[in-house]
């Protein structure tokens, strides 16, 4: 049995979803291929959170042009996606973190995302339960989060309505030369397939240069405005993106229903999504040393994810230079959610032939094989 | 039975209540007339389980929130709020 | 605080307070762990009416040289032979050379239009609001549900002065019969014994019959009772309705002790697939307080090394086991309980999803992420068997595995160092 589409998505989560609706939305027929379920990956694990991150300017670019798609989206999210413009305050604890406060928020202001600082007193004031130590902050007031699953249930939902087809619980065993062939041997013609796949996208390619990268994650009961916003100490990037070893950051993000997440970790070479308790404790550390009084919350639940990592920190958006109608969406690290509405922008532009808003240059997933190349 | 030597006073939202040695807090709250709490979309919900596993018993005690008043018992003095 | 035991027991119950003798008899230095504030477990929940074996083997467990953790809930497991606990102020790392999991077992809960209504209890439940202080006397309560549990918390209610308006066990009278059968040899007397009590205390007793839906605008204020498609309605003060007993594995699952059919798999000694873990009572297998007090002694026997001791018992136990079969053939839940529950009635408590955002899902994992439920505080304990009744959702523990904290945990008792703000 076979059926012939213009566009075969490969994951149903966050960016397989936004791939499909950005697609069928152009007039491409679209069928998507979920071997779980919507939502159900790093979707499920992850904070949430979409934020403008400014590790590279590409990662700016394209966090800034996202965060702006999910804004203009929100008006239409259902009340169970859980959008909530909270934004974000990067905290520092020290003179050189609080260098580092005016240094990003003068590059934030170059990008066009206003910013304001927060001296002590007036970061105690937005937060009364960090602990007083802190030198101040940079308020990042355009951040949001919300509830990934339903995100992506909303986005398929979309897809959808407006003619996409939907292949679950159906895993895809092979992708290539425009010929996805399923579990059940069904075999989808399709002049692209969107390899949107997170960690599992290894499966299809092995060759691509994707990493797991082990997150931890608690969540609390309900204690309404003990957080109102997204908490990041400045070592985020320094410590946890930037490291090769296992590490953890302080990261907090309030949910709209009071809970309070606490996270963050990341971990190489961990296979297991068994809770790693010496992991989990310095997290959970980390925590308690920003916010003293969150020891004595209710935790309800502790969970873990993989995210899928490239050497360079930023996603594979665009075409597998190999094999031409294979286009990857996938090696979002912990930007997936933040980043999924740009990256099925860039994709659709990319597949329709036009003109992207921003360069989809830095994301080519031939830079790997120029990178090797010259090496 | 060994007769209780004394009662135990404490306030559920305020109003004055009077128990046994033993009563649990619960027991208290519903002696007062209140429910324990209300539910995510406002719902009054009083003690299910009994048993400390179903979680609808949880009031403030002594101003720690989200304690599960089947499992505790009354103390002089201590207060209770609910919802 | 002694933190080392050579024999730990989770669960002060029947099976847990047998366990802990018996090891303490064989001069083992011994452990117990429970959440509640006193021993007895549910059973045996203190109150008035405890039978004489209760009184007399608490008093035993009194005079006992073991060490009793009231109040405390296990957590976590990090390691081999290390079990993380935490009370109100405290949390410890436990450390034991043998495990005997008693965790009992909880009530199961099915969702019905009404049942979360103030005043809509668990029959155990109302039953144990009322040992702890909750006044009955001149009350009206229906006690509905399946199991042995409604006759004995009916009995207690109606002891303690309640008006108990009708007892509605939804089983057949023929499966009632047949589990009597098992019982004495002329099955009929016994039940006929059964009405009988039940007629003394001023209650009807119907069989085939269930609570269709509980009515009030605040609180409870009258019940639908249905019976061969018949309804009616029972002004009440009160409803304890609970539908039999499902065994509590959140920690031997946790601790990765096999599970067969719904309960922890044992030998003759109560050991499960893991090294020194045993299980005795509830967990594996529902047979009530005679058979939970001659497994803890079993467990307790073997922990301490008195192979030959617990092997001698262990035949007793064999002979019990025809009862637990017939137990749970009787209690088997009537289909037509699934449809008691519409569109619109609550089946997640803790995060108010509805049997309609529910039933579209195709799975309980789907469920959990598209709605929530089963994510708040009772981590699916209540909603989790009530989709697998109503969904044939394979839900909470069991085969797929449990994370850590296996209860809701203070976030600082997730940390390295387990605090212990008593001076000792």
């Amino acid at each position: 049995m076979s059926a012939a589409w213009d566009v075969v998505v490969a994951g149903a989560g966050i960016v397989g979803a936004a791939c499909a609706l950005e697609c069928v939305s152009r007039g491409l027929k679209t069928a998507v291929v979920e071997c779980a379920g919507i939502g159900g990956g790093a979707t499920a694990a992850g904070m949430g959170h979409i934020v403008v991150m400014d590790d590279s300017p590409a990662q700016m670019a394209l966090t800034h042009y996202s965060q702006t798609l999910w804004r203009e989206l929100s008006r239409r999210l259902p009340a169970n996606v859980e959008y909530e413009q909270c934004g974000t305050l990067w905290v520092a604890s020290d003179e050189e973190e609080l260098q580092e406060v005016h240094r990003k928020s003068e590059l934030y202001a170059t990008a066009g995302v206003p910013t304001e600082i927060l001296d002590r007193q007036s970061l105690a004031e937005a937060e009364p339960n960090l602990r007083p130590s802190l030198m101040g902050a940079l308020l990042v007031p355009s951040d949001a989060v919300l509830y990934p699953p339903c995100a992506a249930g909303f986005l398929i939902a979309e897809a959808l309505r407006l003619g996409a087809q939907l292949y679950t619980p159906r895993k895809i065993l092979s992708a290539a030369a425009r010929k996805a062939v399923l579990d059940d041997g069904t075999e989808l013609l399709a002049a692209h397939i969107v390899i949107a796949s997170g960690v599992d996208s290894t499966q299809l390619l092995p060759q691509l240069p994707i990493r797991k990268r082990k997150g931890h994650l608690a969540i609390t009961d309900r204690y309404p405005g003990f957080v109102r916003h997204q908490l990041v100490e400045l070592g985020y990037l320094k410590s946890a993106h930037s490291s090769t070893t296992d590490s953890v950051a302080f990261n907090v993000q309030p949910r709209t229903t009071g809970q309070i997440l606490i996270g963050s970790s990341r971990q190489y070479n961990a296979e297991s999504s068994e809770v790693n308790h010496k992991i989990l404790a310095a997290m959970i550390e980390r925590a308690q040393s920003y916010l003293p009084e969150v020891g004595g919350l209710s935790t309800i639940r502790v969970w873990t994810g993989f995210r899928a990592a490239t050497p360079d920190k930023l996603p594979l958006i665009g075409p597998w230079p190999e094999d031409q109608s294979l286009i990857l969406a996938t090696g979002h690290e912990g930007l997936g959610i933040t980043t999924s509405l740009g990256t099925a922008r860039l994709l659709a532009d990319s597949i329709c032939g036009a003109n992207t808003e921003i360069s989809i240059e830095p994301y080519l997933p031939g830079r790997f094989a120029r990178l090797e190349a010259h090496a | 039975m060994r007769k209780a030597a004394h009662s135990i006073a404490l306030t559920v939202n305020d109003v004055p209540v009077t128990v046994a040695p033993g009563t649990t807090v619960a027991a208290a709250i519903l002696i007062a007339g209140a429910p324990t709490r209300k539910s995510v979309t406002g719902e009054p919900r009083g003690p299910l389980c009994g048993m400390g596993i179903c979680f609808e018993c949880r009031a403030t005690i002594d101003g720690i929130a989200h304690r599960r008043s089947c499992q505790i018992l009354c103390a002089q003095d201590m207060k209770v709020r609910t919802g | 605080m002694r933190e080392r035991f050579d024999i730990l027991v989770v669960g002060v119950g029947p099976a847990g307070i047998a366990a802990a003798l018996s090891a303490v008899e064989a001069e083992q230095r011994v452990g117990l762990v429970d959440d509640n504030p006193a021993p007895g477990g549910q059973i045996w929940r203190s109150g008035v009416s405890q039978p004489a074996a209760a009184r007399s083997l608490l008093a035993k467990l009194d005079a006992a040289p073991v060490q009793r953790l009231q109040g405390w809930r296990v957590l976590d497991s990090a390691e081999r032979g290390v079990l993380r606990a935490e009370c109100e102020n405290e949390c410890a790392d436990l450390r034991y050379g043998k495990l005997i999991l008693a965790t009992g077992a909880r009530e199961r809960f099915l969702p019905f239009p009404g049942w979360t209504l103030p005043n809509v209890m668990g029959a155990g439940g109302l039953d144990a609001m009322v040992r702890g202080g909750l006044p009955i006397a001149g009350k009206r309560v229906v006690v509905a549900g399946t199991g042995p549990l409604l006759l004995a918390v009916a009995a207690h209610l109606a002891r303690k002065g309640a008006i108990v308006v009708a007892i509605c066990e939804q089983a057949s009278l023929r499966r009632l019969v047949r589990l009597a059968g098992h019982l004495v040899k002329e099955p009929a007397k016994l039940l006929q014994g059964i009405e009988h009590s039940a007629a003394t205390f001023g209650a009807k007793f119907y069989t085939s019959c269930w609570a269709a839906a509980a009515n009030g605008r605040e609180k409870l204020e009258t019940v639908t009772l249905e019976r061969n498609g018949k309804r009616w309605d029972e002004r009440c003060d009160y409803l304890a309705c609970g539908y039999h007993l499902i065994p509590n594995l959140e920690l031997p699952v946790l601790l990765g002790c096999r599970i067969e059919d719904g309960f922890v798999t044992t030998d003759d000694l109560q050991r499960t697939s893991v090294a020194d873990v045993f299980c005795a009572g509830e967990p594996t297998g529902i047979g009530g307080v005679e058979l939970a007090l001659l497994e803890g002694q079993i467990a307790g026997l073997a922990a301490a090394g008195k192979i030959e001791e617990a092997k001698k018992l262990a035949l007793r136990r064999r002979r019990s086991l025809g009862f637990v079969r017939a137990l749970r053939d009787a209690t088997v839940l009537d289909p037509r309980l699934k449809s008691l529950a519409s569109e619109s009635t609550i089946v997640c408590r803790c995060e108010d999803v509805a049997f309609g955002a529910l039933r579209i899902h195709p799975n309980w994992r789907a469920a959990k992420l598209h709605t929530r439920c089963g994510m708040g505080p009772c981590q699916g304990r209540i909603c989790g068997a009530a989709t697998e009744f109503l969904f044939g959702w394979t839900a909470v523990s069991g085969e797929s595995g449990i994370r850590p904290p296996v209860f809701p945990a203070r976030v600082s008792s997730l940390t390295t160092i387990a605090w212990d703000k008593k001076e000792t």
